[in-house]
């Protein structure tokens, strides 16, 4: 299946590698960096290339490109799914996923590659597992294994990788036993010019931090699961019981992870938070145009909207702006041509306005298409949906937990064209 | 690269006995390896290591080894020595990691080796061994493809591996060895559907994709009749549409003529194992894997009928959101699935809207997903939204968005004319490549009725002077020169124009130049024979010999002189030839004979080592090659290791069904809730409502489906038998049994008044273990036991006398296993008759050699009075074979310990020495008492022993070694639920007063359906009694019962029991109704106990 691994950075340079199989010399990346000089932009950099011998796929994640190559027939989301799971897993140990930090734990990352896969074919994907083999580096052991010349590799085999919940130690222990669950909506819509809705859905993750001793069986359920029109579920979610009961009735994995993500039918109309008055405009003649944004609160359900913030990609003729902000503070990107407005807690009664002028470059045409803008938010204790949890229970273990759900809506993909 | 001396440094480094210094050393090497250095002159100070203590060190070093050791064969056999003692390592990690390195590392000289070390694994106990086995497998046959044929057997026997563990990597050696052998799959393709949604992840992948070949050769096509009715319209089409798709091969026409014509005398009915696999992986398209769900999508679209594709919509449109890389494949499928089935995708038109943030290759899949789904009906949308693409800051963005409107231009008629407005707009556009584009299109729409669009061409006439891009010039010109009678006085004047400028234009421009001044001069030869003179002249000259050659080739063709030949004559004729249309297809038409989801799909090439996706066949294949008789009871005697795998997908599946009972007998739920608030109650009803409405009408029917296949199971079966002519011993059999069980049953009926309890065991057909929900608490509650315990002490004693009355009826059987040391418990004679005829069955089996480690030898003793489990195979066990049962006799020495009964018998032909166990693996809280060390078991002897488990009230089950004075067996006991309590005396008030008090939670309702032999008195009792250590409370007093008060005719039985470890009380109500009818409840504070409990009793009462 996946013969070798590269990790190649933003610039082109091969910095780790690792192979399953037979040695594949690294020139095969030619190929690769060919098609991405290319490409120009690395997110259009084709995921999958055909060379003469070998086939190439790739992802790009944290300005890292992970490259591997495969020399036969293997579906191809099978290895990008791979690949993000090892970029989550690196993410997952060391906080962060960037070529300093792979390049600091090399022997560590090997060593994961090394258990992660075993001929190509995936052996040890649970963080679960994987952190009971080798464990995450933390400051203290590292200062402890230079001096006693300790490791970093559990002598044992993790129990989770024999048993039927893989996902899950045995003998995890607490002090304090919590479960924390957050609700966390996207809004996905495109606005046209007028403001009307081209097009809008919710998407939601649960995710949940559990820290429970022993073996505990959950079960969450909801107040009006008929909302949620798609799903999809962690490994450990029993589905029979969520078709039968709509219930989510499960054994946490320890610590950190998405129980579900979500789809809300979108024949529910979504709610909007904000509205956007806009006219960005470019005079015919003279190299200027001028920019008025004004954002107000629309179906907000009585929560306040925080760390709102507006992107504007400028045509590429866009030589700079000249702005104003009644509330936050915008930049300019001046490569990339970005108006990044930054304008925080948006208050009702005095709305947030963005106004000035924009100056073209003296020759260059007037830019056909007017840019659209990215709205970027945060309501607090709030899902958009409506989804409710409506109770957690706890089976097998005896003690009392402690339970805490929270809700946040954002926008996702919010776009308003212009 | 790096100076001798560094190295030097390292060896030092590697030669001292220091661990530190040598995993600094290692973890320089490594980094080294990693950053693609070359270390290999360290390979002999490295290799030395390879026996070192410290376990990081030597990681290190089997990753140095295997990455250099294929380039120092004759220094890497050093250190092979060391594996193969790790292989006999009674830690499984080490076996398992000692055969994953040896399996890595390429020298042929070590196959036979590998070979033997593999197929060794392929038996080992521990399946985590046998999931390396199975990754070493296509290792070994990369090395050397000579072993084929004995790597098929091992791959035969591991694809008989029942544990969730091993299926996906087996499989995925299958794929890679031998992905011709179908024939391996037959027996195991039921297996593998049901244990489908247990296997991790990437195995659900790789035997899904199998799985879609496999059906593809033994099932019929579900479409068969609509497909005929889409080649009839088909047919049709080609009539006004063009022929091309009319050089399809007519003996294909005949072929699929004639299984229509089969189809239609015989109406279409699936196979229930094609039904199977549908139903298994259903579910999985809520995965969230993405290459999960895909795979699912393609099993989907490539076997499901016609009328169930739609489902895998809505999972690959949750896709989308995902990473880009994730869309970008899933794109590419929905745009091979939206040529075929559009009306699939069409509710989610808007999922696949562009926003300017996507990157490019996105925004052209997903105008290609709309393109595919326009029609009439949603066709203005679409345009609408085309026309925000249009003004885009994204070029090339834009062209693909102009090429797509020409394209939903001709497929739908009704917006030719509004599409071609607008593309010539865009011949106004400041971009020129938007221009470019849009001539390009436009030209190919105009082909379509030139005559209307005269202006149009003439419009495009004025573009030559501005136009740059070549192929949007050469398009023009083309379109001048074929149309030319429309537009005659404007098309010489361009010609002029062209041959001013002939000299710097590109090369397919000045070609398309050649070509109006051919077509003029044969139209209009008086206006421009000495313009096409002078052109011809330029090109006769031109630099590129193309041109030239054309040059001459049309000279010779157009203008008469003596010497040309015939062919000037039809000069006209092969210049203005009506041309066919274009038709613009998607690139993705006819993508979809690659399987979906696969590299050759998204390549559109085949890959290597891509296997076909095989045509539907015309009458399926013998369905009976897929039955596999033992089915039920394998499932009873798999070894314990592979028993919670195996049952837990059929335990989901019955809770399931329970469930689904639920909103039925509502009444029963306000019992069973009382803690739930009102309207979360009512809202959970009506959702799973709902869903059993709208999603799950599906569902319901996945449910009939189910019972229907067992049935059929079943039937199939029998039919079987009856062929082989076993029906006779059959019915011999179960003549025997029904007999024997009347017998029993007077025998009953005279005891009952009597019998208090403890009624005993062929024990559940199935071990509803459920080990992923039970890790047992209870730490803080063992004093709360012991005071339990003292009262259970004197509770415990006075069901077992009555019991002695039977022991004495039943001696003669007992004798054979000498159990006199025992109080044995009451048994019914049910169970010698089972072990008859699963003996018979055995034997029976023994010719079908499914799975050899997992049958009962013959051997046994036909009688044992409890249910007895296997520990260790004979084959295993090299001789020793061991079977234990739960003898439900207080352990004297702790009261907290379940009594396990063994039973060593030494078949081999040595004397077995100091049988005794070791290495006992535990769960936390739980104990063994380990049996005395039984020092001598003599050739053809057999021993027994009682050890004491104490489970913590939990059905994990406990691991330990049994070690004889040569070898060390890893074996495991798991208890069934029912035996994690013993029975206690309740009088029918002390029954109700504690009932009271474990209300709610604590209590357990089930409505059931009596099995039919099961509806007297002692018939429930002694199931129940089978099924859980419990003990009967005695009757009578049912007329004083509260308000819901049974008729006399329908009494209510109790039975009582505490939980072994914490005392837990354990009630069960078992009350019946008319007609078979009945009522299960269970209290039990131990909620986990309980809800398995309910199961287990459940399946003895109906069944």
């Amino acid at each position: 299946m996946i013969n070798s691994l590269f990790l190649i950075s933003h610039s082109g340079d091969i910095f780790l590698e690792k192979h399953w199989k037979s040695v594949i010399s690294r020139s095969v990346c030619d190929y690769f960096l060919e098609a991405k000089e290319k490409a120009g932009d690395p997110e259009n950099v084709a995921p999958v290339l055909q060379t003469p011998h070998h086939y190439l796929i790739s992802i790009y994640r944290g300005k890292l490109f992970f490259l591997s190559v495969t020399q036969t027939e293997v579906p191809p989301l099978f290895v990008i799914e791979f690949l993000h799971r090892v970029a989550d897993t690196f993410q997952d140990y060391f906080g962060d996923c960037s070529e300093v930090v792979i390049k600091e734990n090399t022997v560590t990352v090997y060593e994961l590659l090394e258990e992660m896969l075993d001929n190509g074919f995936p052996l040890a994907t649970e963080s679960n597992v994987l952190k009971e083999m080798i464990r995450p580096p933390t400051i203290l052991r590292s200062v402890v294994n230079t001096l006693t010349g300790g490791s970093n590799v559990g002598g044992t085999l993790p129990t989770g990788q024999l048993s039927n919940v893989p996902w899950r130690r045995a003998g995890v222990k607490y002090t304090n036993n919590e479960a924390y669950f957050d609700v966390i909506e996207e809004i996905d819509a495109i606005l046209d010019k007028s403001g009307t809705t081209v097009f809008a859905e919710i998407q939601g993750v649960v995710e949940a931090c559990v820290k429970l001793t022993g073996m505990p069986d959950l079960t969450l359920s909801f107040m009006n699961p008929r909302l949620l029109d798609d799903v999809s579920f962690h490994p450990c979610v029993r589905f029979k019981r969520w078709e039968s009961e709509r219930v989510l009735s499960f054994i946490p994995p320890d610590g950190n992870f998405r129980l579900m993500s979500y789809h809300v039918s979108s024949q529910n109309l979504v709610a909007i938070p904000v509205y956007v008055k806009q006219n960005i405009s470019f005079l015919e003649t003279g190299s200027c145009g001028r920019l008025d944004i004004t954002i107000g609160p629309k179906q907000t359900m009585g929560k306040s909207v925080e760390n709102l913030t507006v992107t504007i990609p400028m045509p590429k003729s866009v030589l700079s702006v000249n702005l104003t902000a009644t509330q936050g503070t915008y930049t300019f990107d001046l490569t990339t041509k970005v108006v990044l407005w930054d304008v925080g807690k948006l208050n009702p009664q005095k709305l947030p306005n963005l106004r000035g002028s924009i100056s073209i470059q003296t020759g260059s045409p007037k830019p056909e298409e007017n840019p659209s803008i990215n709205i970027g938010l945060q309501i607090q204790q709030l899902a958009i949906s409506g989804l409710k949890v409506s109770r957690l229970d706890m089976y097998g273990e005896k003690y009392k937990p402690f339970k805490g759900v929270k809700y946040v809506t954002k926008a996702g993909k919010f776009q308003v064209r212009t | 690269m790096f100076s001798p001396f560094r190295h030097d440094d390292l060896k030092e480094m590697l030669d001292s006995n220091k661990d530190s210094l040598k995993l600094e050393a290692m973890k320089r090497i490594v980094a080294m390896i990693a950053r693609g250095k070359n270390a290999s002159d360290l390979f002999p100070a490295v290799v030395k290591n390879v026996a070192c203590k410290n376990i990081e060190v030597k990681k290190l070093v089997y990753v140095y080894l295997v990455r250099y050791a294929e380039e120092q064969q004759d220094l890497a056999l050093l250190s092979i020595s060391t594996f193969q003692r790790g292989l006999k390592d009674p830690n499984q990690l080490i076996r398992a990691s000692a055969l994953r390195v040896l399996s890595s590392i390429r020298v042929t000289i070590i196959v036979p080796i590998m070979m033997l070390a593999i197929k060794e694994a392929a038996s080992d106990m521990s399946p985590y061994v046998r999931k390396t086995a199975a990754h070493a497998i296509p290792k070994l046959y990369s090395l050397d493809p000579e072993q084929k044929d004995q790597l098929i057997e091992v791959i035969e026997k591991l694809l008989a591996d029942k544990t969730t563990l091993v299926a996906g990597s087996v499989v995925m050696a299958f794929e890679e060895v031998c992905p011709e052998r179908i024939d391996l799959i037959h027996k195991n393709y039921r297996k593998l559907c049901n244990l489908l949604i247990d296997v991790e992840e990437w195995g659900q992948v790789v035997i899904i994709n199998m799985l879609t070949r496999y059906a593809r050769t033994q099932f019929l096509n579900p479409n068969i009749n609509e497909s005929l009715l889409e080649e009839g319209g088909g047919a049709d089409k080609t009539f006004y549409g063009s022929d091309e798709d009319e050089d399809e091969d007519e003996e294909e026409k005949e072929k699929k003529a004639e299984a229509a014509a089969m189809a239609k005398r015989k109406p279409y009915v699936m196979d229930p194992d094609h039904r199977l696999l549908l139903r298994n992986t259903k579910p999985l398209l809520q995965s969230r894997n993405a290459a999960v769900v895909m795979a699912v999508a393609q099993l989907y679209f490539h076997l499901a009928p016609k009328a169930e594709v739609g489902v895998i919509a809505k999972a690959l449109v949750r896709l989308l959101r995902s990473h880009s890389e994730v869309q970008y494949v899933v794109l590419q499928n929905v745009a091979t699935m939206t040529i075929k089935r559009r009306g699939m995708f069409e509710p989610y038109l808007k999922s696949f809207y562009i926003r300017s943030t996507d990157p490019t290759q996105i925004k052209i899949l997903k105008l290609e997903v709309l393109t595919n789904l326009a029609n009439e009906t949603n066709i203005s949308t679409i345009l609408r939204e085309f026309q925000t693409y249009i003004k885009s800051m994204d070029k090339d963005f834009v062209a693909a968005t102009i090429q797509a409107i020409g394209r939903c231009a001709t497929n739908i008629g009704e917006v030719r004319d509004t599409c071609l407005n607008g593309l010539v707009q865009l011949l106004s556009n400041r971009d020129e490549l938007v221009v470019a584009e849009s001539v390009v299109v436009i030209k190919k729409l105009l082909q379509m009725q030139p005559e209307k669009h005269s202006d149009i061409i003439k419009h495009m006439a004025k573009l030559t002077d501005n136009i740059q891009v070549p192929m949007a010039r050469a398009s023009i010109l083309w379109l001048i020169g074929e149309y030319c009678e429309h537009v005659p006085k404007i098309a010489p004047d361009v010609l002029r124009k062209m041959a001013k400028s002939f000299t710097n234009e590109e090369d397919i421009v000045k070609l398309q130049i050649l070509n109006l001044a051919a077509k003029l001069y044969l139209t209009n030869s008086k206006q421009t024979k000495l313009l096409t003179q002078y052109v011809l002249n330029l090109a006769k000259y031109d630099q590129n010999y193309d041109i030239r050659d054309r040059a001459r080739f049309i000279r010779q063709l157009i203008v008469p002189t003596e010497k040309s030949g015939a062919l000037s004559k039809y000069a006209k004729k092969l210049f203005l030839a009506l041309k066919p249309a274009p038709v613009l297809e998607s690139p993705f038409k006819d993508r979809d004979h690659f399987q979906l989801g696969s590299l050759s799909h998204l390549l559109n090439a085949k890959a290597g080592g891509y296997q076909e996706l095989p045509d539907w066949p015309e009458s399926a294949p013998d369905p009976s090659v897929r039955n596999v008789e033992v089915f039920a009871l394998l499932e009873r005697v798999t070894t314990l290791t592979s028993v919670p795998e195996w049952t837990k997908c059929s335990s989901r599946e019955k809770r399931k069904e329970k469930k689904v009972e639920k909103p039925f007998y509502s009444d029963s739920e306000g019992e069973s809730g009382p803690t739930e608030s009102a309207d979360s109650e009512s809202d959970s009803a009506s959702g799973s409502e709902s869903g059993s409405e709208g999603s799950g009408s599906a569902s319901e029917s996945e449910e009939s489906g189910g019972v229907s296949v067992s049935e059929e199971e079943e039937e199939e079966e029998e039919e079987e038998k009856k062929t082989k002519k076993r029906e006779l011993k059959k019915a011999v059999q179960e003549s025997e049994s029904e007999q024997s069980s009347e017998e029993e049953d007077r025998k009953h009926e005279r005891k009952m008044k009597q019998q208090k309890s403890d009624s005993e065991s062929e024990s559940d057909e199935e071990e509803e273990s459920e080990s992923e929900s039970s890790q047992s608490e209870s730490d803080d509650s063992e004093s709360e036991a012991e005071v339990r315990k003292k009262k259970k002490a004197a509770e415990s004693k006075p069901p077992s006398k009555p019991a002695k009355k039977e022991t004495t009826k039943e001696k003669k059987e007992m004798s054979l296993l000498d159990l006199d040391d025992f109080e044995p418990a009451p048994s019914p004679q049910v169970t010698p008759v089972n072990n008859l005829f699963s003996n018979s069955l055995v034997t029976d089996l023994e010719g079908l050699s499914l799975s050899e480690a997992v049958l009962l030898p013959a051997t046994i003793a036909p009688s044992s009075a409890l249910k007895s489990y296997e520990l260790l195979h004979r084959i295993t066990g090299e001789g020793l074979s061991v079977e234990y049962c739960f003898s439900r006799q207080p352990f004297s020495p702790d009261a907290n310990m379940v009594a396990v009964q063994m039973q060593f018998t030494n078949s081999s032909a040595s004397d077995t020495k100091s049988l005794h166990m070791e290495d006992v693996k535990l769960q936390s809280g739980m104990r063994v008492k380990e049996f005395p060390e039984i020092e001598l078991l003599p050739a053809g002897e057999t021993a027994t022993a009682v050890m004491g488990i104490d489970f913590c009230d939990s059905t994990q089950a406990a691991n330990f070694q049994l070690c004889t004075h040569t070898r060390k067996f890893f074996v495991s006991i798991q208890p069934p639920v029912g035996e994690l309590m013993r029975p206690v005396f309740l009088t029918e008030n002390e029954f109700k007063k504690e009932q009271g008090q474990l209300m709610g939670m604590n209590e357990i309702t089930e409505k059931l359906t009596l099995d039919a032999k099961c509806r007297n008195e002692h018939a429930i009792v002694q199931r129940v009694t089978t099924a859980a250590n419990l003990s009967r409370v005695p009757c009578g007093s049912d007329k004083e019962c509260s308000p819901p008060v049974p008729p006399p005719e329908h009494p209510v039985h109790r039975f009582a029991g505490r939980t072994v470890t914490s005392g837990s009380l354990v009630l069960v109500t078992v009350a019946t109704r008319e007609e078979g009818a009945a009522q299960l409840t269970i209290n039990c504070e131990k909620m986990v106990i309980g809800t398995m409990l309910v199961k287990d009793i459940l399946l003895a009462l109906t069944q």
